[in-house]
């Protein structure tokens, strides 16, 4: 615990005037750019966002070359001649082990696992949390601490099961059968938000709407959904994002023809057919991880908030 | 609102009293999904698995009882040996590093710095990816005629080894790599926002009185933080638990059995192997696992006092 010994020189040069001069300049005090505490601090940082950022950019770099030039040079060196030929062979033509039409059936897969689940386990978890947090009945909390514990249950334990039941409903294999999956796993995570978030809005709104006579769908669509357009981003986000990533339901509950994106680029690249042409794999790994990038990159602090509240209400 | 909602159907109720279980309908007709969930998915699938972990089910399930020879195989297997020893191996290293790391970043990234987005947004990125884009990359990055081995050997260390994919001996740590890569930046996160939830005048009084910084953080301000450390503890150990994505896609298992882990033999001895009984019972172990690190912690939590 050496290091953060180092930074209190840093630190408490930084504050060492705390409120002295109310009328004076505000801000922190101005410090030395190069103090050996800031060198420590950013150097340290600056190691660590290396490692962090240094996988990103290899992909990228090498999914920008030709295969003659990896053979050779070094996977950190910038592409000599930048070449998209890797993610149109990524996209269209890369094979499996099954079929050679490369990611975009995956991806095309994902997408119709995706959409109909993040509805669905939406829908549905709102309004549980909504009936846990405003019209609790005898044995509802007993239903939703299973549930809450469910969540740590590992997955190994229920897939089978889970199988049994798909089969009994005659939807093993399809796209619905992995969206009820999606819609079971999301739910204990994503009541626990809803019912938390709606605990937290007034309750004399909730009374005013009784009184007016509104029951509990009407008070469920007018007064609480349009007031909790935030929760209902942050679970979009959270489940786009688990959903997407999602590899073991993919292949445990779908067909070949239906496997999502995850399962299809795994198969692509672990594949031992054939010359490893690295570039295309790279391309198609970063085109797998596009998506859930694209919205952390855009959500930002949302994001966060999903994974924090998610997190540490657990 | 426990008194508005104990009665929700108020007025009604003096006219004609319906039966207990109609009043609060909708509530209990919205409330059917995670009935079903809960129940019958969460408890009758647990109890279903463990219950046919004592039978000798082969390709499809079967009431043929042989108490716990499942189990005397199971653990009399090489490979789920192994996996255990994988397991335990990446489990512990995987929870020490991510909670030192993680609390580490957080404390550096709270020192009121310059670019605190820029670092938070870089640290967290990869949690945002799948484990197979994950293991996917490290994959391409520790791959020995390429990667990091290759590209440090031609500066000019010849003898550099560092081919954990290829060595069996040391694969383990190769996912470890990969692992803490795509993980402990939601540590991260979370410990920062417990470093934030510290009361500032925390910090200006153990400055006033003079106590180093180190002291004040390892003294004051972990304990402090023990909710923090609680949780992430439970979501890292509940992850770890779960680890397959990333074997399957980094190693497949290999070189060999080297990097097999739990979660994989279940599946493959489910689903490929066609030995349900042993699946069931390598599950069942995997809950036991679960439960063993769960139950103190719930009884910790809300053990003492009731919670709603």
């Amino acid at each position: 615990m050496a290091n953060p010994a180092t930074l209190s020189a840093a630190v408490a040069a930084a504050d060492a005037i705390p409120g002295a001069d109310p009328g004076g300049p505000r801000g922190a005090r101005p410090r030395r750019a190069l103090s050996r505490g800031n060198v420590f601090l950013y150097g340290t940082l600056l190691v660590a966002a290396l490692y962090y950022a240094l996988p990103l950019y290899v992909m990228i770099v090498t999914s920008l070359k030709g295969m003659p030039e990896i053979r050779l040079g070094n996977i950190f060196a910038p592409p000599v001649e930048v070449t998209f030929q890797p993610w149109v062979k990524a996209w269209g033509e890369a094979c499996t082990g099954l079929n050679c039409d490369g990611l975009s059936r995956g991806f095309w897969n994902s997408v119709r696992i995706l959409v109909p689940s993040v509805i669905l386990s939406i829908a549905v978890a709102s309004v549980n949390g909504y009936a846990l947090a405003n019209w609790r009945f005898r044995g509802s909390e007993t239903f939703f601490v299973i549930l809450i514990f469910g969540a740590f249950i590992p997955y190994q334990v229920m897939l089978y099961p889970l199988v049994i039941i798909l089969r009994e409903l005659g939807i093993y294999g399809t796209l619905w059968g992995l969206i009820l999956v999606h819609t079971i796993f999301g739910m204990p995570i994503l009541t626990l938000l809803f019912r938390n978030y709606f605990t937290s809005i007034p309750e004399e709104l909730f009374k005013a709407a009784r009184v007016d006579g509104a029951g509990f769908w009407a008070i469920y669509f007018k007064i609480m959904m349009p007031m909790s357009l935030p929760i209902f981003v942050v679970a979009t986000i959270i489940q786009v994002t688990g959903i997407w990533n999602d590899f073991l339901f993919g292949v445990v509950y779908t067909r070949p023809e239906n496997y999502p994106m995850t399962v299809q680029l795994n198969n692509i690249v672990n594949s031992v057919q054939g010359v490893k042409e690295y570039n295309v794999n790279m391309a198609a790994t970063l085109l797998t991880g596009l998506v859930p990038l694209a919205i952390y990159f855009v959500s930002g602090k949302l994001f966060v908030r999903g994974i924090a509240a998610g997190a540490v209400k657990g | 609102m426990p008194s508005v909602t104990d009665t929700p159907s108020g007025p009604r109720t003096r006219t004609a009293r319906p039966s207990q279980l109609f009043r609060n309908l909708n509530a209990k007709l919205a409330s059917i999904p995670m009935i079903l969930t809960a129940m019958g998915v969460f408890v009758g699938g647990t109890i279903w698995t463990v219950v046919y972990s004592f039978t000798d089910s082969k390709l499809l399930p079967r009431e043929r009882w042989i108490g716990f020879d499942q189990y005397e195989r199971l653990w009399g297997t090489n490979r789920w040996l192994i996996s255990i020893e994988n397991l335990l191996i990446y489990g512990s290293l995987s929870l020490i590093f991510s909670l030192v790391i993680g609390f580490l970043l957080a404390a550096l990234l709270d020192q009121k710095i310059r670019f605190e987005d820029a670092f938070r947004t870089i640290f967290l990125y990869p949690f945002a990816l799948s484990f197979i884009v994950t293991g996917l990359v490290w994959q391409w990055l520790l791959n020995p005629d390429f990667g990091v081995q290759s590209v440090i050997r031609a500066l000019g260390w010849e003898s550099f080894d560092f081919d954990p994919l290829y060595n069996p001996q040391i694969v383990i740590y190769g996912v470890l790599i990969a692992g803490l890569w795509q993980g402990t930046g939601l540590i991260m996160c979370l410990m920062l926002a417990g470093l934030r939830g510290i009361d500032e005048d925390i910090w200006k009084a153990s400055r006033i009185d003079g106590i180093p910084m180190w002291k004040t953080y390892l003294f004051i301000v972990i304990p402090m933080m023990r909710p923090v450390f609680v949780t992430t503890l439970v979501l890292i150990t509940s992850g770890i638990v779960k680890l397959y994505d990333l074997i399957v896609a980094q190693t497949g298992g290999g070189p060999g059995i080297a990097s097999e882990v739990p979660a994989k033999y279940v599946y493959d001895l489910m689903f490929q192997a066609q030995n349900l009984g042993q699946g069931f019972a390598a599950s069942t172990m995997m809950l036991l696992t679960v439960a063993i690190i769960l139950i103190p912690w719930a009884y910790l939590e809300f053990g003492g006092k009731r919670r709603g």
